[in-house]
């Protein structure tokens, strides 16, 4: 287990070479949230929220679907009690994405990882993880990757709420953007037989689970599984020389 | 809805989505983790990306049924091979548009 000391790392270069890397690194995810953060917001719209309201959600909670959903149910009347719970579950995944983070940032400074953890979401975890796997990378980066991503989010769901409805729906494909970064990153994961198996357990595992359990627990019950599997499959199989 | 409940809502939903995003991050990178649980993680990317990916692709509705035949099945194919042969980010996301608007204005019309 090579765990690099990435904090290290970034005391070796500048704050504009640190710019410059984390920017090439996080303009797919802003691409892809263009699409989704201008139907967010024509959805706010839609709701009776102003724009400011929009951008103040976008803000606060930093969540795709937990805020289409907690939008559909601000509409329809929800208590605020289920619809601050029905957003802690659906934001619950981020626990497992920071747990597998940690890993990378021993010995950083308190404030920093803080910081860093506002920004944690599915497409900034992602691209992070990828590149944390590879060196060359630490806090610093991280953490300018996740608050670009949080800006254009910020940004494209506020824009919109005043713009949106003149906007076509999916013009040059673009609400397929997320979904070509995630194939991506997928591909970049599957170093070895181990992670190939883990995939497909995961992603055969969400497919059953999610037609069985309604709303996206079923990401956390098949990550969770898949993962330990996988370590089993490691341990029992993988060292006895079978595969 | 007053202003003063959507801004406690919004708060609350806010306090609720950082907790998670936080605590294990603040609590585990000060801890050390016995191996096996590293190993744990390590495999947890992989699988939470495939556990996105996969009901993206091939289930459609609430309730989820499966749907094997759709534009983004189509695009998802040559879409991985792009991925799998370049091993770019931005390419890839390029392609997969591009394959997406094609599979969409000459397969699915």
């Amino acid at each position: 287990m090579n765990t690099v000391k990435n904090d290290c790392i970034d005391t070796q270069y500048s704050f504009k070479s640190d710019f410059i890397q984390a920017l090439s690194a996080v303009w797919p995810v802003c691409l892809g949230y263009l699409p989704l953060g201008l139907a967010m917001g024509v959805l706010g719209e839609k709701a009776g929220l102003s724009p400011f309201q929009v951008c103040f959600m976008s803000i606060a909670v930093f969540a795709g679907s937990g805020q289409f959903i907690a939008i559909s149910m601000i509409s329809a009347g929800a208590s605020a009690f289920s619809i601050i719970m029905t957003t802690f579950m659906i934001n619950l995944r981020h626990l497992l994405m920071s747990s597998s983070l940690s890993v990378y940032f021993k010995d950083v400074p308190g404030k920093k990882l803080t910081l860093f953890s506002y920004g944690i979401v599915d497409e900034t975890f992602l691209v992070n993880i990828d590149k944390l796997k590879n060196g060359q990378w630490g806090i610093n980066r991280s953490i300018i990757v996740n608050f670009t991503a949080f800006s254009a989010w910020a940004l494209s769901t506020t824009t919109g709420c005043y713009f949106g409805k003149f906007i076509p729906q999916d013009a040059f494909g673009i609400n397929f953007a997320l979904t070509a970064m995630f194939i991506s990153l997928l591909v970049l994961q599957l170093n070895g037989s181990i992670y190939i198996i883990t995939a497909l357990a995961a992603g055969f595992g969400a497919v059953a689970v999610s037609m069985i359990i309604p709303g996206n627990l079923y990401i956390v019950i098949a990550s969770v599984s898949a993962a330990a599997a996988g370590v089993i499959i490691k341990k029992k199989v993988l060292k006895s020389g079978r595969i | 809805m007053e202003e003063y409940k959507y801004i406690l809502i919004v708060l609350g939903m806010g306090l609720v989505s950082f907790i998670p995003r936080w605590f294990p991050l603040f609590y585990l990178s000060r801890k050390q983790l016995p191996d096996i649980i590293i190993e744990w993680l390590e495999l947890i990317p992989v699988s939470i990306l495939s556990a996105l990916l996969f009901p993206a692709l091939f289930t459609k509705d609430n309730p989820k049924i499966i749907s094997l035949v759709s534009p983004e099945t189509a695009a998802a194919i040559p879409t991985f091979i792009f991925a799998w042969i370049t091993r770019s980010i931005g390419g890839t996301l390029i392609a997969g548009m591009f394959f997406y608007w094609a599979a969409g204005k000459f397969i699915f019309t």
